[in-house]
């Protein structure tokens, strides 16, 4: 699965995207983030607990409870600031 | 009806009589033109004019997003036209950023569905706007203003 990061959440993690292969268990939004955190410490810090970010699901804004099962791409966002 | 997202600017002129051409129902236009505000910030003792920013957005999802916002002003009023074009990429201070236009048979539907589009798309198109300031590069965080405004229109809803 693709996962994507923007704005300040590409520098933490330190890459806007990346091809991750998810076991069976990862099966929400909220599971990726738990499963992303462990990859490095730039993860762990921009998908800390209480950090204010957002998620989409093949484009769609998504909370953590939303399955991402068959889902090409996941990013995430900090609030959006645009207008 | 349309959504563009695009670098280069706009002509609101042209873009305006684009899109009421050929249709006269239409009996009120609004227009709202959002600019880039000339910032300060404070470093140390002194204050800092900030005089550019790069907008970044979500190609794909922001087009999806701006038409998701515009079909949800078209359930609650009756409108004849919509537009939004958002720019993205380095502005300068005085630039054009955004343009929101709607035409309605009555004014009141066309000021409420533009100010409801204007509100909406602050919080829920993924924009992020990165100031360039004296110290370096910073990312703007989020108003707490612009939820409180696009949250007023929720609660109208129900």
């Amino acid at each position: 699965m693709r996962i994507r990061y923007f704005a300040w959440m590409k520098r933490t993690v330190g890459a806007a995207d990346e091809e991750v292969a998810l076991p069976e268990n990862v099966k929400t939004v909220g599971d990726l983030v738990a499963f992303l955190r462990a990859r490095s410490p730039g993860h762990a810090e921009a998908l800390a607990e209480g950090a204010a970010f957002g998620a989409a699901v093949d484009q769609r804004t998504a909370t953590f409870d939303v399955p991402i099962a068959g889902a090409r791409e996941v990013a995430f966002f900090p609030p959006f600031t645009g207008g | 009806m349309t959504v563009r997202v695009q670098e280069a600017d706009f002509d609101v002129g042209a873009e305006l009589e684009a899109l009421t051409a050929g249709n006269k129902r239409i009996g009120g236009l609004t227009v709202f033109v959002g600019l880039v505000r000339e910032m300060h910030v404070r470093e140390g003792l002194h204050r800092e004019r900030i005089d550019a920013l790069t907008l970044e957005h979500y190609p794909g999802m922001t087009e999806k997003a701006l038409l998701d916002i515009e079909a949800e002003a078209r359930q609650r009023w009756p409108l004849e036209a919509t537009l939004i074009v958002h720019r993205y990429g380095r502005l300068e201070a005085g630039e054009r950023i955004v343009l929101v236009a709607v035409g309605s048979p009555h004014r009141e539907a066309a000021f409420g569905a533009c100010e409801f589009l204007v509100d909406w798309l602050k919080t829920k198109a993924p924009f992020w706007k990165l100031e360039e300031t004296p110290a370096g590069d910073k990312w703007v965080a989020a108003h707490e203003g612009d939820d409180a405004a696009a949250q007023r229109w929720e609660t109208k809803a129900g």
